[in-house]
């Protein structure tokens, strides 16, 4: 089990490393749709710093439901994913792989730019740790319903946009969360309390998302 | 159940049913209706308001149990592969996101005069917002595909995910102190309602679930009908 995860998990890697760009792109994406509000809400030190944490939040969500195609569709279209469901390995093990590969590869870069844009939005500092804390409790959950998504839209029509309406409403609590989670440190609150709803979802959607994208996956290539 | 499964038994026994249901529906929602809207009480603080809750609390409670019955549905497809199983689950997503959005808008009127805000982003609200959204997402999904098997499968994994957001709907004014009242029918030692307004709105209740099983059984009907002209082009088009 730990050989088929570490195999994948390298393989993935190391495809996302040679070709390059992929995660870059995502960042890029990241820092400019930042950049972009202050010239839509006005540039007011006051009003960036209390949409900032939202702000983060839901660029972030986007920019990582950005690279949710490069999960399957490739493996899908040239057939090994044909092979890689029916392997002996067990499928949930591959899907934990993947994710995390789609996680270090695409939300990392996020997580490590953030606290950039933080200041550029103007957001106090006792909020910088929690935003870190909080984006990386939050987005392996987004990595592991992205997959669910990806995996169910193999061989649709118009797919990338489907799974943005599959997901985005499942990623409304952690988006709740997350926000509600910087918002208290900046306040002086405790932060406590949303970082450990944060955890138990991650708990829950690993103990979930893998099955049901394996199910899913299972379903595509019948 | 498993007898029902036959679609040729199906038909039979839907077609004893669905007079039986369109016909109390028709009755129960006349008296619900005139009963509520003309002769309940009006609210000691709300006035004649309140009478858009016959509406509004049905819609919502259908709304949830449309969905709980996809998942249902869902599940026994994906385990007992039954086709009609897939059948009803798609049948029921429609009339479930016409009940959601029926709940979304009378509340929406309801709001205005009560809170002054046509929408206010307060918890219950929000997941029922969800909830619609889930619902578009389940019919994209299951129309998505040019292969309906493909479709039917995808969409029923889905629908078993979205499922954890029904629980958080029905507890979410209670977990969190929010503008929307707490729930006073469905509730531990029994309903905070007086009766000469609860009688009506159960009244009404019922009277959506035999619409919504008329309706289902109606289309379920239409979607065993569409699949056989699915076959009999097919068996052309091959022959």
């Amino acid at each position: 089990m730990s050989g088929v995860f570490l195999s994948v998990l390298t393989r993935e890697l190391r495809l996302a490393l040679r070709q390059g760009g992929d995660s870059l792109m995502v960042v890029a994406f990241f820092v400019v749709t930042v950049v972009l509000f202050p010239f839509g809400v006005g540039p007011e030190p006051a009003v960036l710093e209390r949409i900032s944490a939202g702000v983060l939040w839901v660029t972030a969500l986007l920019a990582s439901m950005l690279s949710l195609d490069r999960l399957f569709q490739q493996d899908y279209e040239d057939g090994s994913l044909d092979l890689l469901v029916r392997s002996s390995a067990p499928l949930s093990a591959v899907v934990i792989a993947k994710v995390a590969a789609h996680w270090l590869t695409s939300a990392l870069p996020l997580i490590a730019a953030a606290p950039l844009l933080a200041v550029l939005l103007q957001m106090r500092g006792d909020g910088f740790a929690v935003l870190m804390a909080a984006m990386a409790l939050g987005t392996p959950s987004l990595s592991l319903i992205g997959a669910v998504g990806a995996a169910l839209v193999l061989g649709a029509r118009r797919g990338g946009v489907l799974v943005s309406l599959l997901i985005l409403p499942l990623s409304v609590p952690i988006l709740i969360f997350g926000v509600s989670a910087v918002d208290a440190a900046v306040m002086g609150l405790s932060y406590a309390a949303q970082l450990k709803v944060l955890a138990a979802i991650l708990l829950v959607t690993l103990a979930l998302c893998p099955f049901a994208t394996a199910l899913a996956l299972r379903q595509a290539v019948e | 159940m498993q007898k029902f499964a036959n679609p040729t038994r199906f038909l039979k026994l839907s077609k004893v049913l669905v007079p039986w249901c369109a016909g109390l529906t028709a009755v129960l929602s006349v008296v619900g209706l005139v009963w509520g809207l003309a002769f309940a009480p009006p609210d000691y603080q709300q006035g004649e308001t309140v009478r858009i809750m016959y509406v509004h609390v049905p819609s919502a409670w259908m709304g949830m149990f449309a969905y709980m019955f996809m998942a249902a549905a869902s599940a026994v497809a994906l385990i007992w592969k039954h086709p009609l199983a897939d059948l009803a689950a798609r049948a029921a997503a429609p009339i479930g996101a016409a009940f959601t959005l029926i709940c979304l808008v009378s509340g929406s009127l309801w709001g205005k005069p009560m809170w002054g805000a046509w929408w206010v982003w307060d918890a219950r609200l929000t997941s029922m917002l969800v909830l619609f959204f889930l619902y578009l997402g389940y019919m994209a999904l299951a129309n998505a595909f040019d292969d309906v098997t493909r479709g039917n499968r995808a969409a029923a994994i889905l629908c078993l995910i979205g499922a954890v957001n029904v629980p958080i709907i029905k507890f979410s004014v209670d977990w969190w102190n929010t503008l929307h009242q707490p729930a006073s029918v469905v509730k531990m030692g029994g309903p905070a309602i007086d009766p000469s307004i609860l009688w009506p709105l159960l009244l009404m209740g019922v009277a959506f679930q035999l619409y919504f099983a008329t309706v289902v059984l109606l289309r379920m009907e239409s979607g065993i009908a569409a699949a056989k002209v699915r076959a009999l082009g097919l068996l052309e088009a091959g022959g």
